[in-house]
């Protein structure tokens, strides 16, 4: 643990307001995308994070730093996010690996593994994307979008790893997937966005 | 590890970035991605996916900070 994080967990501890509302600032954002995902409304969604907070308060005198701070704080908020998601009975996948099946690509776009010159090759290959529309702020909406639409553990993963960059140790802690399951995960999050921002920019550049 | 197809490679993507195959697997796929422009195309695909996907954070709400402030000083009252 390092000095800062140290310092915080101190202040936290004794009452301060300015400590929290920094937490509140760091990882507001990340517990409600999260959160949204479990409920069905942004109400809800606020009332989980508000509860992650309580649970944070309570048991940060217990907190004896295994694991960092902000991989501990995204536990109690994804725990307290499927429970309230399991009462409002939303269907949560059991499997935690949620449609391993999955093909990363549909199997059309590839001749068939028995095709006499090009085996389990692309019939319909990547088209370049155009770079301007890439740049464009309806593509980052619909990269948006498309990551909200995952599963909720896919989402996590991706939005752990990709948006907010943690490293893969830190996102295995916080969620307790093993690093195999995440690295599953990750691919069919990722698989399934590159799959929709290519449809939307193919639609774009036609 | 002989030849891997399109089809394969695509499934390999992630493992591959993640640093996560197994020496002759990396091998055989970066033979093929040498000479297979539509496989190289894809993970640039990917990678671009990645990125963008760092850039939606942006677009992230907050949520309300005046409740969790209430919160927070009702917890401190011992609420």
């Amino acid at each position: 643990m390092d000095e800062d994080e140290r310092d915080l967990i101190e202040r936290l501890r004794a009452g301060d307001e300015g400590a929290f509302m920094m937490l509140v600032e760091m990882y507001g954002p990340l517990m409600l995308r999260l959160a949204q995902n479990y409920v069905r409304s942004r109400a809800v969604a606020e009332d989980v994070v508000q509860e992650a907070w309580l649970g944070v308060l309570t048991g940060i005198d217990r907190f004896e730093g295994r694991s960092s701070l902000k991989t501990w704080i995204l536990r109690i908020l994804v725990n307290r996010a499927r429970t309230r998601g399991e009462r409002e009975s939303r269907t949560i996948p059991v499997s935690a690996l949620e449609g391993d099946d999955e093909a990363a690509v549909d199997p059309d776009r590839f001749f068939s593994l028995d095709h006499p010159r090009y085996p389990g090759g692309w019939s319909a290959p990547p088209v370049a994307w155009p770079e301007d529309a890439l740049l464009a702020s309806e593509t980052l909406e619909q990269v948006k979008a498309a990551i909200a639409k995952l599963p909720p553990r896919q989402q996590e993963v991706i939005v752990l790893r990709d948006v907010e960059g943690w490293d893969p140790e830190e996102v295995s802690a916080a969620l307790g997937v093993t690093d195999g399951n995440q690295r599953v995960l990750l691919h069919r999050a990722r698989s399934k966005v590159r799959n929709d921002l290519e449809r939307y920019l193919t639609g774009v550049a036609a | 590890m002989s030849s891997l197809s399109c089809r394969e490679v695509v499934e390999l993507v992630t493992d591959y970035l993640e640093g996560a195959l197994a020496p002759d697997v990396r091998a055989a796929l970066e033979e093929h991605i040498s000479v297979c422009d539509p496989c190289r195309a894809y993970i640039a695909q990917v990678r671009t996916t990645t990125r963008l996907a760092g850039l939606t954070r942006e677009l992230e709400e907050r949520p309300d900070r005046d409740a969790l402030l209430a919160a927070f000083r009702e917890f401190r009252r011992g609420g």
